[in-house]
């Protein structure tokens, strides 16, 4: 594996090359992914995490094959016991837990997925442009930013939640999304704004090049590891605070979700029955899929930094 | 000097900014809260005109032109008064929140504080130690614990502390037999409930400061300077500290001041599940009950509170790198 490659773009003449693009140009899109993906599996820890989300992802898409009930069929005993049957017990509706358990994937690999994505498409070009550009213009987005971050996530979640009674999970997505995009922003600022002043920076607008170029050619490319780390960090948030929201009864409780199960073991009283399989059993799922993810950004490191790539001595 | 100036202005900016989108949302919403309660009402019967114009009264339903609703309300502001509670009639919107507020400044600013505090030192020892179990164990556990959910954790050290073991009350910030008061007993009960709610929340953001700070100072660390500092034979702890560190602390800090401001909400779903009296917890009821006033109040009070903690920082952040002067 070469860690770094300057292709020529075709397009452009014949220019001097910065140190900033690594993967630029004309390089197979991909390869790109192949040779990330490749980077994180080099690390033990991120290969757990890999194995742990591939996991989950195929428990969410083969959801229907894997349950051995299904998810709202409540035609079974009252708050049972763990049994062949029923490996984990049935609610106090009578649904099966496993099956529920196995359902519920489903909504958390969703949201988590398309509200990372989403948060890191708005994150990487507000925070960008917001640390390359100096002046009144960095001001009007430093405002903006301001003003979305100052709008506490949980609790604004929580407002929009209970006015628009029983939404979604699109309902989800979306407050998700409008809360969670100003952090990451934020913190690919800072790290912007350090590199800015980088020789390789000044080298490239004494060439000639155009700000937009600089900024997503030039110095993205050193950022790799801080914006797939901040996907995974969007996505770990958008799965908490959906199963918060469920948890309060906020979101559709028809819908079943790991966030729904706890709200439901809550209001039945497993505390109280000693049925903790009940309380147990989502809990731990979500924190499994969002470690799965934290796990995985132990693997970014490389991805930006050789120097940092697994074997490669500080 | 011109920095902290400019930062003022955009202070007094933003705040005038989160106070008026405070006004807007819930005027963009659905709904209203006299056809809430009578909406409850008319579960046990139809509900007469007369009743719904009484109810629309006694609830306060804004009147007049959006503009003068507006002026109205920034006054009001100026002023702390929020109106009355629906919920808690006839008791002040601003005497509730005043109630509350301290429970949450209390056990969750210090919580965060001592939280950034071992953070920050573990995560730099964590970097410092790459692959050693010193950096692997802080992880390793700082990752697994901060996955999970708030509520989770707290239902969990609820349940087997809690109910289970016995050992600590299972609601409440104080026995019920206690009057709040400036007392030792007291002070202790007060504490003693604080003990689960407070677990809870170190468990589940200590982890992020680790992370965090390992996760920057593992960048500073592959910086030219600091292998300058290496090759000049420095003590490996001047190095660690002196220089990686020092540095790697500003990306960390900007988040401590989001964090800080965002921990009066954030301790919302840990108070719920403890019935602790805070902010949370009543944001919680105020919109469980559609309680606008109360829960518009409180809402700012967290907002304000995250701009405050973030003007703190930008000048913290002034000071300590000359950089973001120029």
């Amino acid at each position: 594996m070469t860690p770094t490659r300057t292709i020529v773009p075709p397009t452009s003449v014949v220019k001097t090359m910065s140190p900033g693009t690594h993967d630029g140009g004309g390089a197979n899109p991909l390869l790109v992914v192949w040779r990330a993906f490749a980077t994180i599996w080099s690390v033990p820890k991120a290969r757990i995490g890999l194995a742990l989300l591939g996991f989950f992802v195929i428990l969410a898409v083969f959801a229907p094959l894997l349950a051995p009930y299904a998810a709202t069929d409540n035609t079974f005993g009252r708050s049972e016991d763990m049994s062949p049957a029923h490996w984990l017990g049935t609610t106090a509706a009578g649904q099966d837990v496993l099956s529920q358990i196995i359902y519920g994937a489903r909504v958390s690999v969703f949201v988590g997925f398309v509200a990372g994505l989403l948060s890191t498409i708005i994150a990487v070009l507000i925070g960008l442009s917001w640390g390359y550009l100096r002046g009144p213009a960095g001001e009007v987005i430093n405002f903006i930013v301001n003003l979305f971050l100052v709008i506490p996530a949980l609790p604004l979640m929580i407002v929009i939640a209970a006015y628009l009674q029983n939404g979604g999970i699109g309902m989800i997505v979306l407050v998700v999304v409008i809360t969670g995009w100003a952090w990451g922003a934020r913190v690919l600022r800072s790290q912007t704004q350090s590199l800015r002043s980088r020789d390789f920076v000044t080298a490239a607008i004494f060439s000639g090049e155009s700000p937009s170029r600089i900024v997503f050619r030039e110095i993205l490319p050193n950022m790799t590891s801080l914006i797939v780390g901040s996907f995974f960090g969007a996505s770990t948030a958008a799965i908490l605070a959906e199963a918060g929201l469920e948890f309060l009864g906020l979101g559709d409780s028809t819908t079943v979700s790991w966030g729904t199960m706890l709200f439901w073991a809550q209001n039945s009283n497993a505390l109280l029955t000693g049925q903790w399989v009940l309380l147990f059993a989502p809990g731990l799922c979500i924190s499994l899929l969002a470690t799965s993810m934290s796990l995985i950004n132990f693997g970014v490191d490389g991805l930006s930094n050789p120097r940092l790539r697994e074997g490669a001595k500080r | 000097m011109r920095y902290t100036l400019s930062k003022i202005g955009l202070l007094l900016l933003t705040l005038w900014a989160a106070v008026t989108l405070n006004f807007l949302l819930p005027r963009l919403m659905p709904g209203s809260p006299a056809d809430a309660a009578i909406a409850k009402l008319a579960q046990n019967g139809p509900v007469s005109p007369s009743t719904r114009a009484a109810i629309e009264a006694q609830l306060g339903v804004p009147t007049g032109s959006a503009w003068n609703q507006y002026v109205e309300y920034l006054n009001n502001v100026v002023h702390f008064d929020f109106g009355v509670s629906y919920t808690f009639f006839p008791q002040s919107v601003a005497s509730l929140v005043g109630t509350a507020l301290p429970w949450t400044l209390v056990l969750v600013g210090f919580v965060t504080i001592v939280a950034f505090i071992f953070g920050t030192l573990l995560g730099v020892l964590a970097a410092w130690k790459r692959g050693s179990w010193l950096d692997t164990l802080p992880t390793v556990g700082g990752t697994f614990a901060s996955a999970f959910p708030y509520f989770w954790t707290a239902l969990l050290l609820l349940f087997f502390l809690g109910y289970v073991a016995g050992w600590f009350p299972t609601s409440g910030a104080y026995s019920s037999s206690a009057t709040p008061e400036l007392s030792v007993p007291f002070l202790l009960d007060a504490l003693y409930h604080s003990i689960l709610p407070a677990t809870t929340i170190l468990i589940t953001s200590l982890g992020g400061w680790i992370l965090g700070m390992r996760s920057t100072m593992i960048n500073t660390l592959g910086d030219d300077y600091v292998t300058f500092a290496e090759a000049n034979g420095l003590h490996p702890r001047t190095v660690a500290i002196r220089y990686a560190a020092r540095n790697a602390i500003l990306p960390n800090l900007t988040s401590f001041g989001l964090a800080l401001g965002g921990v009066v909400g954030g301790s919302l779903l840990v108070e719920r599940v403890f019935s602790y009296p805070g902010v949370g917890y009543l944001l919680y009821t105020a919109v469980v009950n559609q309680d606008f006033p109360l829960m518009q109040a409180l809402f700012l009070i967290i907002t304000i509170s995250v701009l405050l903690a973030n003007f703190i920082v930008d000048i913290l952040y002034g000071i300590l790198d000359p950089r973001t002067r120029r």
